[in-house]
């Protein structure tokens, strides 16, 4: 179907336009809430719950990356992302389930890759305290992914809510949020976040803040360029005639309109979101020890770990965070490949 | 123009203003005063301290002044080139600042001498020809070295060049004395992190000038390529790129943390995020102004940099 054919179709209703989406947003939810709930809220969530609520997010994750792969399949790039970031997304929700053995339980101290030590064979060795490395860097995507997105996903409320208002409403508006952002948006961004996490403290909530006040200003600075470019069209003059609500115009009419560059540059900030958080616990300024995180296992390793025999213990963690990052940047490179053929 | 600088420079003048007093006022609070005294004393000396000799030591280190009182004399002191002096290495800030700064400095030039030219030649010569074979191996090793974060570019090239090969030391601590091969890996990290984002600019800017009208132009009358490229193309091509390498120095400031923490070079970052573990409120505020200011200097410059390249450009 062509732009023009779709432009002379009827409007569907708001209602209708929705549901169209709602399979693949149940999806998305039915995959995200389990794995926030336990990895954020695990110690709350008691032994038999923690063991069956990330079983129906493992259908759920297959079932998105079919999907993804069948609406992607003209661009090879986005599809070879999506898989890196299924296969990670997809190690996350089912870690539990895998035949891994408890990734904080010390066993046999710098056992080497494929060595056979004490009933046990490690696959990738073992880290200086005897920890198997395939199980904790399995487990170690959990982490970083679920507190990865979850701060990518509050700096875009937040920074969108800023951008449609100060594009949307302009004046006063538009000088008072531009300012503050400029104020952030003159730090360099390392810095911002270690005043912001010295202050606040280490730990995964805290994470989130920093990355929104960190990334909020950009995400407010795009946001308000597109709606300043689509507030001009003339389906927004006529929702102002129906006279709709200002703040239903902006999250009903403008957001959904603006979504193409939205959605490519969430996928890159994604990607910055994860080697922040890794870089911030290799600063010791993150997640804090004892369940894995890619950072964490880089950060315990440099002290210990500086020669040629036992480089695996920092090579496996880097190689991982780098495959999911080249992950969400071929998402990026290949959505955008996308929206400009259209 | 000259208006323009003007009220950048002062905007720039008004948010670090507003910076300092916020760090101010964070750092002034009690929990960061408990901070210095446990780093100072040890943590059960402190616990052990009675209130009486807690305040006398808060007086010692003039921390028991009022907030205001405190911010004044800092400002003062910075108006007159005093930055005050380090809680944790009791020497003057400002000296401090400047050796440290100079040891980044010098990690920074030879990142730029690497990177600029190494980025404009590959991004120009992908862009000559889009869709051609060097075009997609510049975008494919671009991808793949942006996609590599610092730390992990640090831990390969570590891995190889120093653990396996053994050719250059793994750590820039320098604690025998100046070694430019401990230099090696800090800059060739910086370098490949950096090289991708500046040669996609590159490439992007020399494929749309390559597309132009007056371009075709040049090749229909016949011009030699190498004259049609390097007289007419490169000019407009390379305006964009000036841009964007001026405002790498903003990145540079935050790469640099992780980068000299890991090869524990003694540089500006490593000096931030002690001072930060520290609480050490007068090396803070003195590196972050100093962040700040090189940030915003680098946006003013690129911004001027290019009205005066690109002259169809004017600001209002």
């Amino acid at each position: 179907m062509t732009a023009a054919e779709i432009a002379l179709q009827p409007a569907l209703p708001l209602r209708l336009r929705i549901r169209q989406a709602d399979s693949i947003v149940a999806l998305l939810l039915l995959m995200w809430i389990p794995l926030t709930l336990y990895v954020m809220f695990g110690s709350y969530l008691g032994a038999t719950l923690k063991n069956i609520v990330l079983l129906p997010a493992i259908p759920a994750t297959i079932a998105l990356y079919l999907i993804a792969v069948t609406s992607w399949r003209e661009s090879p790039v986005a599809v070879i992302g999506a898989t890196l970031v299924f296969f990670w997304l997809f190690v996350a929700v089912s870690a539990p389930y895998l035949p891994l053995i408890d990734p904080n339980r010390p066993i046999a101290p710098f056992a080497e890759i494929g060595a056979f030590k004490k009933d046990h064979w490690f696959l990738l060795g073992a880290d200086f305290k005897g920890r198997d490395m395939l199980s904790r860097n399995l487990w170690g995507c959990q982490r970083v992914l679920v507190w990865g997105v979850s701060a990518t996903l509050v700096a875009y409320a937040i920074g969108a809510f800023f951008g449609l208002i100060a594009g949307y409403l302009g004046g006063w508006w538009d000088q008072a949020i531009s300012l503050v952002c400029n104020i952030f948006l003159s730090f360099p961004v390392m810095v911002l976040f270690i005043l912001i996490l010295n202050y606040l403290g280490p730990s995964g909530f805290n994470i989130v803040i920093a990355v929104t006040f960190a990334s909020a200003p950009a995400i407010m600075r795009i946001v308000r360029g597109l709606t300043l470019d689509t507030k001009s069209r003339d389906y927004i003059f006529a929702a102002q005639t129906r006279g709709e609500h200002p703040l239903r115009i902006m999250i009903f009419e403008l957001l959904p309109n603006a979504r193409g560059p939205i959605i490519v540059d969430a996928c890159l900030r994604l990607g910055y979101t994860t080697v922040a958080i890794t870089t911030l616990t290799f600063l010791g300024l993150g997640l804090q020890p004892p369940d894995p995180d890619w950072g964490l296992m880089i950060k315990e390793s440099t002290k210990v770990a500086m020669v040629w025999k036992f480089s695996y213990m920092l090579l496996i963690p880097a190689l991982s965070v780098s495959s999911l990052i080249l992950g969400f940047n071929l998402l990026a490179d290949g959505l955008r490949e996308m929206s400009l053929r259209d | 123009m000259l208006k323009l600088l003007a009220s950048r420079l002062l905007q720039m003048i008004f948010i670090m203003g507003v910076i300092s007093l916020i760090l101010f006022a964070i750092f002034d609070s009690d929990k960061f005063k408990k901070q210095i005294a446990v780093n100072e004393l040890g943590g059960f000396a402190v616990s052990a301290l009675s209130d009486q000799n807690y305040q006398a030591w808060l007086e010692k280190k003039g921390l028991h002044v009022p907030f205001y009182e405190r911010y004044l004399n800092w400002a003062g002191g910075v108006a007159r080139g005093d930055f005050g002096k380090s809680f944790e290495k009791n020497e003057s800030v400002a000296g401090l600042l400047a050796t440290r700064l100079a040891n980044t400095g010098l990690l920074a030039f030879w990142v730029f001498a690497l990177m600029i030219p190494l980025s404009l030649l590959f991004g120009v010569i992908a862009g000559m020809r889009e869709g051609s074979f060097q075009d997609r191996l510049t975008s494919f090793i671009s991808v793949f070295t942006t996609s590599l974060p610092e730390i992990a570019t640090a831990i390969i090239l570590t891995v190889i060049f120093a653990l396996g090969l053994r050719w250059v030391p793994s750590n820039a601590a320098m604690v025998n004395g100046w070694d430019w091969r401990a230099l090696v890996l800090p800059v060739l990290t910086l370098v490949l992190y950096d090289f991708g984002y500046v040669a996609r600019m590159t490439r992007a800017s020399m494929a749309e000038v390559m597309g132009s009208q007056y371009i075709r132009t040049a090749v229909l009358k016949g011009l030699p390529y190498r004259r049609v490229i390097m007289r007419h193309a490169l000019r407009n091509a390379l305006i964009a790129p000036f841009t964007i390498i001026v405002l790498q120095l903003n990145w540079l400031l935050s790469g640099v943390v992780v980068v000299e923490v890991f090869f524990q070079y003694a540089g500006f970052g490593k000096l931030l995020l002690d001072a930060a573990l520290y609480g050490d409120i007068y090396v803070i505020q003195a590196a972050t102004l100093v962040a700040v200011f090189v940030a915003v200097l680098s946006q003013i410059v690129s911004d001027v940099g290019y009205t005066f390249l690109n002259p169809r450009i004017r600001f209002t």
